[in-house]
């Protein structure tokens, strides 16, 4: 049975050239970088290079602006809370996208829950947010903005070069979530007029256990975490040498091979869309076509008359690594935010299904895919009551709709008179 | 990868990979389909019902995989069973034979329950001869 990893965005295999780097900072170059000695001195200066190509890797200015978390996560909470502490006389008014990763809104609502307002700015039905109502959404009071460069869930390119300019006319600081983008796509904090830019190197062959959060020199922020002195003081703890030396040689190969890489993954993603698209019926891709507006690992599908779930361990049985949205999925039952943000029917966000592309994906993989999607489908649509609901015309298609029958939604309503619980 | 790692324990796996009784019931005596509110899923249950006994049961399923397994097993622990055995049948009866559900998914076997009394319902209105009694009162009586 053919291996297939589709699932690039929550994770990429370490390259051997950067578990190469890493390897000496386990062993023989152990010391604490916070030491004075040869141990720590030694490796402090290895930091400083991690720092540089990561400060390479975005267009910083200077590696100074770099500091190390642990992952995006924490690079998230430090982005904004850190900044609403540090401006709380200034205001308590934060504006984020509708369809921020849950480790930006998590964080918000952490902050409402302590008195700061949010205003959520809607995104159209490809994701794309609405930069009149983000302009609108700012007030006197606004002490931050925050704007992903790419979606997590549907991979939609945000404009923000122009959310930066918005951000600079009104002097409020932005910040850019690059976790979805970084590796795949270039990114310069100057061009995106970025206060703060988070990123982790685990998206793009690096190790897993360290984040980056760049942050420009005028945006002030207080640490979260406390204790010593680590990072210029805005995050105590003792930095992971091993994954931050090796998060900054992926980042110095990503700078190097991003678009290469990008021309690869766009070309199978166009021909997996393409395979799938015409091998089965009513399945819709959501976010904008292949594209500029789209990165180009993602393919973010809806499958219709079928639940996620099955889709995917059917996939993962056959040797396809793939991610789904659906509320079958998730451990609160409920589809992911951004499906709901985007306004798609309830109906095809249970049929949720995520395909990641990599550098090392290949053209036979891709075929390989869709000819075993396309027999899973068939095979979850034959267990399916709405497939065969839909053929008896009961009930209508979303991605097609004929004419005959009630709505999905209607009829899952008509059967759901008693509450499961 | 030499091992290989399951979501699901292999009994549920098994009945998710190849359901027994997936399909219709063509001019059932008894349909019942019904839908969680909370995550979306919906489950369908036919029955052939011969001389009080339900003589066979096939279900179709809109759902996750264990929901897919939990109608699977449903459907094989009824054959055979009276209606009224039938009527007192429990989800954790799904939840036993599978060899356990994550605590997520015991809804699953709640609406293989729920389809399973459905199709029953369904039976009993097509039978006023039964309906002297509500298919519960029946269910104490036996």
């Amino acid at each position: 049975m053919r291996n297939v990893y589709l699932d690039h965005q929550s994770s990429t295999p370490v390259l051997p050239e950067v578990f190469d780097v890493m390897k000496p900072y386990f062993t023989e170059a152990f010391g604490n970088p916070s030491s004075l000695h040869q141990y720590g001195l030694r490796v402090r200066d290895a930091l400083k290079k991690a720092r540089q190509q990561m400060a390479a890797l975005i267009h910083a200015e200077s590696e100074e602006e770099i500091f190390f978390t642990s992952d995006g996560t924490e690079s998230a909470n430090l982005a904004i809370k850190g900044v609403a502490y540090a401006n709380e006389r200034k205001g308590k008014h934060l504006v984020v996208s509708a369809t921020e990763h849950p480790s930006v809104i998590q964080s918000v609502e952490f902050l409402e829950k302590q008195g700061w307002t949010c205003t959520r700015v809607p995104v159209n039905p490809e994701g794309i947010v609405d930069l009149e109502a983000l302009r609108a959404a700012i007030t006197p009071q606004t002490v931050l903005v925050a704007l992903h460069h790419v979606n997590h869930d549907i991979g939609t390119i945000q404009p923000v070069v122009e959310a930066g300019k918005i951000c600079a006319a009104l002097a409020v600081p932005l910040y850019v979530d690059c976790e979805a983008s970084a590796g795949w796509l270039p990114i310069d904090v100057k061009e995106f007029g970025a206060a703060l830019v988070s990123f982790s190197p685990h998206r793009f062959y690096g190790p897993k256990g360290v984040g980056v959060l760049y942050r420009n020199r005028k945006a002030r922020i207080v640490s979260i975490l406390h204790g010593g002195v680590q990072e210029g003081g805005r995050r105590a703890g003792t930095e992971n040498v091993p994954a931050i030396v090796g998060g900054g040689e992926a980042a110095e190969i990503a700078l190097r091979e991003q678009p290469a890489r990008a021309e690869h993954t766009g070309r199978l993603q166009r021909r997996l869309w393409e395979g799938l698209r015409t091998q089965i019926p009513y399945i819709k891709l959501n976010g904008p076509e292949p594209g500029p507006t789209r990165v180009p690992t993602n393919l973010n599908l809806s499958t219709e008359f079928i639940e996620g779930e099955g889709q995917l361990l059917l996939c993962d049985l056959n040797g396809i690594a793939v991610a789904s949205g659906s509320s079958c999925v998730s451990k609160s039952l409920k589809i992911s935010h951004v499906l709901g943000a985007i306004g798609l029917d309830h109906a095809l966000a249970q049929g949720n299904i995520i395909m990641t592309l990599g550098k090392d994906n290949t053209d036979e993989d891709v075929d390989y895919t869709v000819e075993t999607f396309a027999k899973i489908v068939t095979k979850l649509r034959g267990m399916s009551p709405m497939w065969d609901e839909f053929q008896k015309g009961v009930i209508d298609s979303v991605i097609a709709p004929t004419g005959r029958g009630k709505s999905f939604s209607q009829h899952a309503a008509e059967v759901s008179g008693k509450a499961a619980h | 990868m030499s091992d290989t790692y399951t979501l699901y324990n292999p009994t549920v796996m098994e009945h998710f990979m190849n359901p027994r009784n997936m399909g219709d019931i063509k001019d059932a005596d008894g349909v019942g389909e019904v839908g969680a509110a909370a995550c979306g899923d919906i489950m369908k249950i036919s029955l052939r019902i011969k001389d009080g006994k339900i003589a066979d049961a096939r279900f179709k399923t809109f759902g996750c995989g264990s929901a897919i397994a939990s109608s699977s097993m449903a459907t094989e622990l009824i054959k055979g069973r009276t209606i009224d055995e039938a009527m007192n049948f429990t989800n954790q009866e799904v939840v036993d034979a599978l060899g356990g559900l994550p605590p997520v998914k015991i809804h699953c076997s709640v609406l293989a329950e729920e389809a399973l009394k459905a199709a029953l319902e369904d039976y009993v209105k097509k039978h006023p001869e039964l309906a002297g009694k509500k298919p519960a009162e029946q269910a104490v009586a036996a």
